[in-house]
C-alpha cells in the first residue's frame, strides 16, 4: 500500500529573482528575502470579503509525488465548482511583490549640496463501490470525489474521528499518532475534510515536477486557518506565509500577537551580498524575542502601488485568479499592470489591500488555530532595510570635514543595529565592515610632495 | 455597603496608565503618545463641558479618565476624526443615555460599539498584549480587587466563573487540550473587560442577584458571538446588548444604587437614592 504523508495545511512556492534595479523614491531596490529562504514553508493566500473566502494553498513538497497528500479541515462542504487549480506563478509574483526588501542610497558630495535626507515612505481520486461500502461502515461519508487538474480530491464528513482516522489509515494516508483528538475537535465543530492526493496519470499529462496550488472557495463567517492537524507529531517548527487580500484594510490575528518587523533600518554595506542570511537571522531573533508566540507583519500595502517595488503590483487579472472576486469587470480587465510606485486613485482602482504575515509555529507555542480579523487599518507597511554608500570624494570643505567625522559614528551605529537585529557578534560585524568608505584627508605637506 | 477608604478609581487609573505606557513603549500598540493625549484631552474636555451644561457643582475627572484610558487601550483608527467622535460619544453617553439616575452603558463600551455600528473606520486589536503583560495585568487586577475590597466585584467573579465554564466546557466537549482555553484567556483585552468594564458599578444592576444574572448573560452572549457566530469583539457586543436589560433586571430584582464616594460626580445627576430592599 502506498503510504502518503499528510501535509495538513502546510504549503510553499519558490521565486525567481527579478533582474535589474528599479529606481524608486525610497531608494534603489537591491534585493529581497522571499519565501524560498525558509524550509518547510507553506504559502496560503486568503482572498476574503463579506464572509466569502477563496483559499489558495501551495506547499513545498519535494518528495515522490505518489506520496503526497493533504488533509484540510474546511468550514463547509466543498463542491466541484468550488475547487480550482491555480498557477504557481501567481504566488511567486505575490511573494516577490511583498517580500522584505533591501534598498540602497549613495551619499551626495556634502560640499555640493546639503546631506540628502531620506523622507520616510508612507507609514505605510476514483473510489470503487467496495471502498464506499467500507467508508460507510466506518461512519465516514465520502460527500464528493473529483479529479481536478493533477489532484484526486475527496470531500469527507464523518460521525466519529476514530472512523475517519481508520479510513484515512486504511486508504494509505499516514496519520500521525495523536491526530485523533484533533480530528474529533474539527468534526464536532461541523467541519468537513478536504483530502487531496496526486493523480499520477494526470500529473504525467501535465508534465513538470511541481504541484500547482489548490484553490477552494466557500462562504463562512469563520476567518481562520486550521493549523493544529499539521502540528501533530511535526518535527520542529513550521513556516507559514499568509497573504490576505481584503477590501477594507490590514488583517491581523485575534488570538496571537501580530508584530510589525523592525523596518527602515540602516545596515552595513556588506549585507548586500548576504541579505538572505541576514533576514533569516533577523526573523529568528524576532521570533525568540516574542517568545515564539507571535505572527509577524512583513508587508501591508494598498495593491495599487509600491515603493520601492520588489516586483510590479499584481494586475487585476492576476488578483482575480488569486480569488479577488470583488473587482468590477471594467477596471483593468485587460490584465494590464497598474501604475507602480505612486498612489493611483483613478478608474482602475483595485480596492485590494494586501497583508503578508509570516509565522514560525509549533504546538507548544501555538495551541489554537489562527483566527483572523480584518481591520480598518490602511496604513502602508513594509519591512525594508537600507544601505547607505558613503561619499568617497576628496573635496575639502567644512561640510566634508563634518561629514567624515560623522561617518565613522554612522558605520558603528549600523554595525550595532545589525548586531541587535540578528544576534550576530558585534566584533565580527566590525571586522567585516572595516573602514569602507572613509577617506582620511591628506595633510597639507602630503599634498605638497605628492 | 462596604465602601473602600480610598476611591478605587485612583488604583484603576494607576494600573491603566502603567499599562498604556508599557503598551506604547514596549508592545508597539497602534497608538502613539500624541493620539493618547488627544483622547485624554477630548474626553476630559467633554466631561467638563457636559458637567457645566448639566450644572454639576464639581466635575470629577476620575471616571472620565478611566474611560479615556480604556479607549486608549482598546480603540484603534488611522484617522483622527473617528477617535475624537468616539471620545465625545463615550462621555456623552453618560449624560444622555440614563435610566433611573444611572447611565445605561459603560461609557467606553458604548463609545466603541456605537462607532462599530456606524461603520466607522475603527478597530479593536484584542491580542496585542503578549503573555508577560497579560500576566502582570492579571495580577494587578486581582490586586485591585483585594486592595479596594470592591463592593461590586461580585459581577467580575460571576462573569469570570461563567466565562470559564463556557470556554473550558467547550474545550472539554471538543476534546481539546486545556492549553486552548487557557490560551483564550491569556488576553489583555479580556482582562480589561472583566475587571474594568463589566464591573463598572454605575451601569451594573443594583442587586447582587441582578448583577450575577447580568454577568452570566454577558458571558453567554460573548461566547455566542465568538464561538457560534465566529465574530470578533464578542465581549463588547454582548455587554452593550445586556446593558439594555439592566433597567428590567433592576425592576425585577431591585437593590441599592451605587454611588462613588467623591462628591460632585456624575452620580449627582441621579434622582435621590431610594432605599431598596437588599437581595
Amino acid at each position: 500500500m502506498i503510504r502518503k504523508t499528510i501535509f495538513a495545511a502546510t504549503f510553499f512556492a519558490s521565486v525567481g529573482l527579478l533582474g535589474g534595479l528599479a529606481y524608486s523614491f525610497c531608494g534603489f531596490y537591491v534585493a529581497k528575502a522571499d519565501t524560498k529562504l525558509f524550509n518547510r514553508a507553506s504559502q496560503v493566500v486568503i482572498a476574503r470579503h463579506d464572509d466569502k473566502t477563496v483559499l489558495t494553498m501551495s506547499n513545498d513538497f519535494k518528495g515522490e509525488l505518489k506520496e503526497f497528500a493533504v488533509v484540510i479541515p474546511t468550514p463547509t462542504l466543498i463542491e466541484r465548482d468550488q475547487i480550482h487549480i491555480a498557477d504557481r506563478a501567481l504566488l511567486d509574483h505575490l511573494d516577490a511583490y511583498s517580500a522584505p526588501r533591501l534598498v540602497e542610497y549613495y551619499d551626495e558630495n556634502p560640499c555640493m549640496i546639503r546631506m540628502f535626507k531620506m523622507e520616510a515612505g508612507p507609514s505605510v481520486g476514483a473510489i470503487e463501490e467496495k471502498a464506499l461500502d467500507k467508508a460507510k461502515s466506518l461512519g465516514v461519508t465520502i460527500e464528493a470525489q473529483y479529479t481536478v487538474g493533477e489532484y484526486d480530491i475527496l470531500i469527507l464528513s464523518a460521525k466519529q474521528s476514530s472512523g475517519l482516522e481508520s479510513w484515512l489509515k486504511e486508504n494509505g494516508y499516514r496519520i500521525p499518532p495523536g491526530a485523533g483528538p484533533v480530528l474529533e475537535s474539527y468534526l464536532k465543530q461541523g467541519m468537513k475534510f478536504f483530502v487531496a492526493k496526486v493523480n499520477l496519470a494526470e500529473q504525467a499529462k501535465l508534465g513538470g515536477a511541481y504541484l500547482r496550488p489548490i484553490q477552494i472557495a466557500y462562504e463562512s463567517p469563520k476567518f481562520m486557518l486550521p493549523i493544529r492537524l499539521g502540528m501533530v507529531n511535526a518535527e520542529g517548527p513550521q513556516e507559514l506565509f499568509v497573504y490576505a487580500l481584503t477590501r477594507k484594510g490590514r488583517v491581523e490575528t485575534t488570538n496571537y500577537r501580530t508584530v510589525k518587523l523592525a523596518t527602515d533600518l540602516e545596515l552595513p554595506l556588506y549585507i548586500k551580498e548576504g541579505f538572505g542570511p541576514f533576514y533569516q537571522a533577523l526573523f529568528a531573533q524576532h521570533t525568540e524575542k516574542e517568545n515564539r508566540e507571535a505572527l509577524f507583519l512583513e508587508y501591508a500595502w494598498d495593491m495599487r502601488w509600491c515603493d520601492p517595488c520588489a516586483a510590479d503590483p499584481l494586475s487585476a487579472d492576476e488578483l482575480r485568479r488569486l480569488g479577488v472576486f470583488w473587482l468590477d469587470g471594467e477596471a483593468d480587465s485587460n490584465g494590464s499592470r497598474l501604475i507602480p510606485q505612486r498612489p493611483f486613485r483613478g478608474a482602475g482602482a483595485q480596492e485590494v489591500f494586501l497583508t503578508r504575515l509570516h509565522v514560525r509555529y509549533d504546538s507548544a507555542h501555538f495551541p489554537e488555530d489562527l483566527v483572523f480579523q480584518e481591520t480598518a487599518d490602511r496604513q502602508n507597511f513594509q519591512s525594508r532595510y537600507i544601505l547607505r554608500h558613503p561619499w568617497k570624494g576628496t573635496d575639502e570643505c567644512a561640510e566634508a570635514a563634518a561629514y567624515r567625522k560623522t561617518l565613522r559614528d554612522r558605520q558603528e551605529k549600523e554595525a550595532q543595529t545589525l548586531a541587535s537585529l540578528t544576534g550576530w557578534k558585534i566584533e565580527d560585524i566590525r571586522n567585516k565592515t572595516g573602514l569602507d568608505g572613509i577617506v582620511i584627508p591628506k595633510k597639507w605637506y602630503q599634498k605638497l610632495w605628492e | 455597603m462596604d465602601q473602600p477608604k480610598i476611591d478605587p478609581r485612583l488604583y484603576q487609573i494607576t494600573i491603566l496608565s502603567g499599562l498604556l505606557i508599557y503598551g506604547i513603549s514596549r508592545l508597539d500598540f497602534d497608538i502613539d503618545a500624541g493620539r493618547a493625549a488627544l483622547i485624554l484631552s477630548i474626553t476630559l474636555l467633554t466631561q467638563f463641558l457636559c458637567g457645566a451644561g448639566y450644572n454639576l457643582p464639581k466635575v470629577d475627572p476620575k471616571s472620565a479618565l478611566i474611560s479615556a484610558l480604556s479607549l486608549c487601550l482598546l480603540l484603534r483608527a488611522n484617522a483622527t476624526a473617528p477617535v475624537i467622535a468616539a471620545a465625545v460619544i463615550t462621555i456623552f453617553s453618560k449624560f444622555v443615555l440614563r435610566y433611573n439616575g444611572k447611565h445605561l452603558f459603560n461609557p467606553t463600551n458604548f463609545g466603541i460599539v456605537f462607532m462599530m455600528l456606524c461603520g466607522a473606520n475603527i478597530w479593536v486589536s484584542p491580542a496585542q498584549w503578549g503573555a508577560a503583560a497579560t500576566f502582570a495585568f492579571l495580577m494587578a487586577c486581582f490586586g485591585g480587587l483585594v486592595v479596594n475590597r470592591a463592593s461590586r466585584s461580585d459581577v467580575t467573579y460571576a462573569f469570570l466563573g461563567c466565562y470559564l465554564v463556557i470556554v473550558f466546557g467547550r474545550a472539554f466537549w471538543l476534546g481539546q487540550p486545556t492549553a486552548i482555553p487557557l490560551h483564550m484567556l491569556q488576553n489583555g483585552g479580556f482582562l480589561l473587560f472583566t475587571f474594568f468594564m463589566i464591573s463598572d458599578p454605575k451601569t451594573t444592576p443594583d442587586s447582587r442577584a441582578g448583577r450575577i444574572l447580568f454577568a452570566c448573560g454577558v458571558a453567554l452572549g460573548a461566547g455566542f458571538v465568538q464561538l457560534v457566530l465566529y465574530r470578533p469583539n464578542g465581549l463588547l457586543w454582548s455587554l452593550a446588548f445586556f446593558s439594555m436589560t439592566t433597567p428590567l433586571i433592576d425592576r425585577l430584582l431591585p437593590g441599592v444604587k451605587y454611588s462613588w464616594r467623591s462628591a460632585g460626580s456624575i452620580s449627582e445627576l441621579s434622582t435621590p437614592i431610594k432605599q431598596r430592599r437588599m437581595i
